[in-house]
């Protein structure tokens, strides 16, 4: 169990981030505010606490990696790795912006942070893979972190992955899922079904661990979890809320990849400064 | 003596892939299950350790070997010609050609000297394929020496670089006092009134319609064009300007390889006519190599009428 000072803040963070992916996305007037507020915990513990990372040296071959499986919440990233001090918040104003260096999915050549560039889905993960195979030829100790969609798991690839990385003993690999039920077309479910999820990764040869993805106590539980899993890659399939944190975009399939207008910007904007106020005070 | 020589350049790709694994300690051979054809099963059998199998899943390994490369591991990654330019053309795109990672892919099995295996193996589109992904080099080396060179040159790359390499024996063109280097045409023979530019296996044709040509009075200048891209422009603009016809010639569709490549430098530089060999926009057939080539028109006595027909269209 985190002690409450270190929820507090990781939820004070959080909130940050949350508040730099609505600005990014109402500046960009268009971009992905859903599910970047389902994964912005899971972010925000991956690189405040998990990831051995420095933003000074963005490209330290012994560091850990990450891979944006699902790079169209590339807001959500740019917030984090701004708040980690790998390039200036103002950044986050001109996202998807002509001649920006924050591009509307990752960029690893133009953005410091950024380990893989994604977008295409479902080939994220497979360079998350490649990346924890090359500790067997580089000499370093690294672990490697990915985050797919449950929307993105349809793509053929990432199973191709998933037996490679199970085939290949990769432990230093953990694929978190985020499950927040909704992809463009409506829920998963209804689109074309990836569930069960956790049995479909546990008959790959993955070490599976189940979470509520918003729950800090049980995301540091499983990656902890993960690190003590020998032979296999981890992962963790995180129950989340697309939209998390503003309340008009909970849950709603709408907000998966629209930005929002000046009104809907300033409701978010209050209600996420309400909650930052209320976990400061 | 030929037939000594007589090698297949996938067979020269294995080899090579040997001969530089000490150059490049931290290089990682990926296949497809294919190693035995692909002929990454000599690497395999040289540094087991280095050579990772991805099983029959050729947008995963490409995807593997984007993030072996972002890792500083360089890595060739292999696969018959239509399976790694074709099925994986988009991992290729985004996961490879956008970060501009130092993945390496040797693509055997090109074109229709695939033979008997058929239409869904005889990939003629891949060059044009992957000329179209920005900062990708392509080299079609025509012979054992060339190709030795080619992979060695692809591995120093700083980038993504696509090998094409055939599945059927080939003449040793080259001597050892040969020099490759990416993105330079070489000039074989000197002619003034057509040039043909060939490719690959269309090499060795292109040398016998050279000799055929001159036993006819038409003095033909052979440029072996091993780098599809970056092209050569300014063998191709002398060419152009000083023998006044080009014919291509390459194993692949006449639409978007070698061909395609040489006609945009000549119609934005020094118009001249241009008649490309190749093949004609159909698929393939199975049937023996040899036999298959002679019948989609690949082969000396194609160049030969190309090339008069080239030089007929100057007047």
């Amino acid at each position: 169990m985190l002690d409450s000072t270190t929820k507090k803040q990781l939820a004070i963070q959080a909130c940050k981030v949350r508040m730099g992916v609505i600005e990014g996305v109402f500046n960009a007037h268009s971009g992905h505010p859903g599910g970047s507020l389902s994964i912005t915990d899971a972010l925000v513990w991956l690189y405040h606490k998990e990831m051995n990372v420095d933003p000074t040296n963005p490209k330290d071959p012994a560091r850990d990696r990450f891979v944006l499986s699902k790079g169209h919440c590339a807001p959500a990233l740019y917030a984090v790795l701004a708040q980690k001090g790998y390039f200036p918040e103002e950044e986050l104003k001109s996202l998807r912006h002509t001649g920006a260096m924050l591009q509307g999915h990752p960029d690893m050549k133009g953005t410091p942070g950024v380990d893989m560039s994604t977008g295409s889905l479902g080939q994220g993960i497979s360079a998350a893979a490649g990346m924890a195979l090359a500790t067997r030829f580089n000499g370093k100790n690294y672990r490697v972190y990915t985050i797919l969609g449950d929307g993105e798991i349809q793509e053929g690839q990432v199973w191709e992955a998933a037996m490679f990385a199970a085939a290949k003993k990769l432990d230093n690999l953990v694929a978190m899922v985020d499950n927040n039920n909704l992809q463009i077309d409506g829920t998963v479910a209804e689109v074309n079904s990836p569930y069960p999820i956790d049995e479909k990764f546990a008959a790959f040869g993955w070490h599976v661990i189940n979470i509520d993805g918003h729950d800090f106590d049980q995301i540091a539980d499983a990656l902890a979890e993960a690190r003590t899993v020998k032979g296999k890659p981890t992962a963790i399939i995180m129950k989340t809320v697309k939209g998390k944190g503003v309340s008009f975009m909970e849950d709603q399939v709408s907000w998966h990849g629209s930005a929002p207008n000046e009104a809907q910007y300033k409701q978010a904007m209050e209600e996420l400064s309400a909650a930052l106020a209320q976990l400061q005070a | 003596m030929a037939d000594v020589l007589k090698k297949a350049t996938r067979e020269a790709y294995g080899d090579a892939l040997v001969a530089i694994a000490e150059e490049f300690p931290q290089m990682v051979v990926l296949d497809a299950d294919l190693a035995a054809a692909t002929k990454t099963g000599t690497f395999k059998k040289k540094y087991p350790e280095r050579f990772i199998d991805c099983g029959i899943a050729e947008g995963n390994m490409i995807g593997i070997a984007a993030g072996l490369a972002a890792a500083d591991c360089p890595v060739f990654a292999s696969s018959f010609a239509m399976f790694a330019a074709g099925r994986a053309f988009e991992q290729i795109r985004n996961s490879v050609g956008y970060p501009h990672l130092n993945v390496k892919i040797g693509a055997t099995h090109a074109g229709i000297s695939v033979g008997e295996d058929g239409a869904t193996h005889q990939c003629c589109e891949d060059i044009a394929l992957m000329r179209t992904i920005p900062g990708m080099v392509i080299l079609n080396p025509a012979d054992y020496t060339e190709t030795q060179q080619a992979v060695r040159a692809a591995a120093a790359h700083n980038g993504p670089v696509y090998l094409r390499f055939g599945r059927l024996a080939v003449d040793n063109i080259f001597g050892d006092d040969y020099k490759f280097e990416i993105g330079k045409g070489v000039q074989l023979t000197d002619g003034t009134d057509v040039t043909i530019i060939a490719t690959g296996l269309m090499v060795g044709e292109a040398i016998a319609a050279q000799k055929a040509l001159a036993a006819e009075g038409i003095s033909a200048r052979l440029i072996n064009m091993a780098t599809i891209k970056p092209i050569d422009a300014d063998i191709i603009r002398k060419a152009a300007a000083e023998t006044g016809a080009i014919v291509t010639a390459e194993e692949h569709n006449i639409i978007g390889g070698l061909g395609s490549a040489v006609a945009e430098v000549v119609c934005e530089s020094v118009p001249v006519p241009v008649v490309r060999v190749g093949v004609n926009d159909t698929f393939g057939k199975s049937g023996p190599a040899k036999e298959l080539l002679k019948v989609f028109g690949l082969d000396s006595d194609h160049i030969v009428a190309a090339a008069k027909q080239a030089v007929a269209l100057k007047k």
